[in-house]
């Protein structure tokens, strides 16, 4: 951790043993004080943040546990009667993120709407504080003066932190706004305004009796007049502020969107044509890529479904799958038709491991241009037919080393309790039908792919 | 049938007319491309002017769809035949032309000698099912209709396929051609038509929920 001076010995100033030897400790102490943590300058760390990594930041710069950094930033909350949460605010708006330009402070300098919300928020908890400390609530006060910096602060760090920071913050923040009541007007908040209504009578109900004498209840007549007057001049400000705010957000949920949308055409789009421009020499390469790009554009627009989302968890997707991996690796087309859907289980698997089997044997040794690969869900059972219009074989004729249908194929299908039939003659193409006897727990049959849209 | 020998007159809508410009080129001698038209007002004038026997229609039209198209036409001229063209895959389209009475569907990734067969067989009256569409008809048809699903019916033999009918679906979503279908089944073509032409009746008379609900959905009924 600390470094050794034992290799500048020969060079030692001319001190005495002991100052030498005093000398020598003060500077290891501070030496190794400054050896403590990362040696870098002080930046929050993003990483391992709870709020905004400001004490992630100081445990990591001093060498601490961030931990230990936490628990004294509460308690010196606590001792210095709030004073320190805006400190820590203050804190994340001027000391720059790791691997960030500048801190958000000097950004937020030249967001003049910001400001202004930030002041527009402070200044109506000072209204508010004002009000308390009017009606003597003195724990509210003290605590509160210095969240008047803390909610400027943070107003500002809302609307100028990087996008990462922002979308954490929105994380910390959105169970908050679904209790705010999304416009929805349901029984929810009739029972949150009755509630919030029957608070606010008890809290000034209470207000009133810890005064001794309704005497005392002419200030706050004059208060409550003064408080009518500030809303009037401010109010319509704040109201334009929060309108602001809102905007703002729907604003920001669009470039959201629009981000999605171009990040998705980049990475799937623009890219295969990318690919048909380098590869236009190769007809064959060129068709496979637009219709493997066709049906991945289809299925994010029609189905919802992200590029590269694999998993299968009904039968039509198992069946899409397979279409798609054998486009893919084969080059060959494979027209698909499903019919109905259900749940997977490890009947229906199996099924979709023996069709896979079958249309990737179509694929490489049929020569055939297209595949057509159907299936279809009954009450009963689950067919899958696939079928080709290649060269096709004789079935009496195939040698016993050609393991790959027979094995594989009848296999699996009898193994789960199904059957499969080969039907070819050669320069007629082949047709492999699968069947599967459906267990009568998994489902009823219905059509589900009109649902999924 | 009632129609004079010779390649069918076709008119195209269809609002690209880079794709507009394909077909006309690649079906050049089977078929005659009489007139073409990017928009609803204009194509329902020209097919009123022309009278072709086959419309090729894009499901997809700026100012109402291809439905609109079949809408005013069929009012005037009924003997005018649709056959529907998209690249979209959604079931609600497809079965929004049929029932407005186009007597096809086949999407644009079909090959030019198959288009020039399906614009063939609508012009000689028989109706023309992609391998999709007659997914979806299974799909729509796939169980037994409960009570609630049906509205009262004056035939509620329209809500059903027969197993014949459900046979030759299976085969068209399997990409079989008519006289596969005709050879599989040892029937004639002549009797496959006939059953695709009766799917095709149930599709645009039943009152099955989910098709009605479709066609709800694409403001048909």
């Amino acid at each position: 951790m600390h470094h050794t001076t034992d290799r500048t010995e020969p060079a030692w100033p001319p001190y005495g043993f002991h100052d030498r030897h005093r000398h020598d400790r003060w500077h290891r102490r501070a030496e190794r004080w400054r050896n403590r943590g990362n040696g870098e300058p002080l930046r929050r760390d993003p990483e391992d943040r709870l709020a905004g990594g400001v004490a992630a930041g100081i445990a990591a710069w001093r060498g601490f546990s961030p931990t230990t950094v936490r628990i004294v930033l509460l308690v010196a909350a606590l001792v210095t009667g709030g004073w320190a949460v805006p400190l820590y605010f203050i804190g994340w708006l001027l000391i720059p993120a790791r691997n960030a330009p500048a801190s958000i402070g000097s950004k937020a300098r030249h967001d003049s709407r910001g400001v202004a919300l930030a002041i527009a928020l402070g200044s109506l908890l000072a209204v508010f504080l004002l009000l308390a400390g009017v009606l003597n609530d003195g724990t509210v006060e003290s605590f509160g003066w210095p969240q008047v910096v803390s909610v400027a602060c943070l107003t500002l760090i809302w609307r100028n932190a990087p996008e990462d920071e922002q979308a954490a913050m929105r994380h910390l923040v959105e169970p908050l706004e679904s209790l705010g009541g999304g416009g929805k007007r349901g029984r929810g908040t009739v029972v949150r305004l009755t509630a919030a209504i029957i608070l606010l009578v008890a809290g000034i109900g209470w207000l009133l009796s810890s005064h001794a004498s309704l005497a005392l209840l002419h200030p706050l007549t004059g208060v409550l007049l003064v408080a009518a007057a500030i809303a009037l001049l401010l109010g319509p400000w704040w109201l334009r502020i929060a309108r602001d705010l809102v905007l703002e957000r729907s604003a920001r949920a669009r470039a959201e969107e629009r981000a999605d949308i171009a990040s998705h055409m980049h990475d799937s789009v623009l890219q295969t044509l990318a690919l048909i421009q380098r590869r236009a020499s190769d007809p064959q390469q060129v068709v496979q890529l637009a219709r493997a790009q066709e049906r991945e554009l289809r299925s994010w627009l029609f189905e919802g479904r992200a590029p590269g989302e694999t998993d299968a968890t009904s039968f039509a997707d198992g069946i899409r799958l397979i279409q798609r991996d054998v486009e893919a690796r084969h080059g060959v087309p494979v027209e698909v038709v499903t019919v109905g859907d259900c749940p997977l289980d490890d009947d229906l698997s199996a099924l979709l491991a023996a069709a896979r089997e079958a249309t990737v044997n179509a694929a490489k040794w049929s020569g055939a241009g297209v595949i057509s690969l159907y299936a279809e869900v009954e009450p009963g059972q689950v067919e899958v037919a696939v079928r080709d219009r290649g060269k096709g074989f004789d079935p009496d004729s195939v040698a016993s080393d050609r393991k790959g249908l027979a094995e594989s194929i009848h296999g699996r299908m009898t193994r789960h309790g199904g059957s499969a039939a080969v039907q070819s003659a050669v320069g007629e193409g082949t047709k492999v039908t699968l069947r599967m006897p459906r267990n009568a727990d998994t489902g009823d049959g219905k059509p589900a792919r009109k649902d999924r849209r | 049938m009632s129609r004079p020998a010779g390649p069918p007159r076709v008119v195209l809508v269809d609002d690209h007319g880079l794709f507009r410009s394909g077909v006309r080129a690649e079906l050049g001698r089977r078929v005659t491309v009489v007139g073409e038209a990017e928009d609803v007002a204009p194509a329902v004038e020209l097919i009123e002017k022309l009278l072709p026997d086959v419309v090729l229609l894009d499901v997809h039209l700026p100012g109402g769809g291809g439905q609109a198209v079949i809408a005013s036409v069929k009012k005037e001229h009924p003997e005018v035949k649709f056959l529907a063209l998209s690249a979209s895959d959604a079931p609600e389209d497809v079965i929004g032309v049929i029932r407005a009475g186009a007597r096809g569907y086949v999407t644009k990734t079909i090959s030019t000698d198959d288009l020039a067969d399906a614009i063939q067989r609508v012009a000689d009256g028989d109706a023309v099912f992609s391998h999709r569409l007659a997914g979806f008809v299974l799909d729509a048809f796939a169980a037994a209709p409960s009570p609630a699903d049906v509205k009262p019916s004056f035939d509620p033999e329209l809500d059903q396929l027969t197993s014949r009918e459900r046979e030759v679906l299976r085969l068209i979503a399997q990409g079989y051609t008519y006289k596969e279908i005709a050879r599989e089944l040892y029937i004639s073509v002549k009797t496959v038509e006939s059953h695709v032409s009766s799917v095709l009746r149930k599709l645009q008379l039943s009152s099955r929920h989910q098709l009605t609900r479709w066609a709800a959905e694409r403001r048909l009924t």
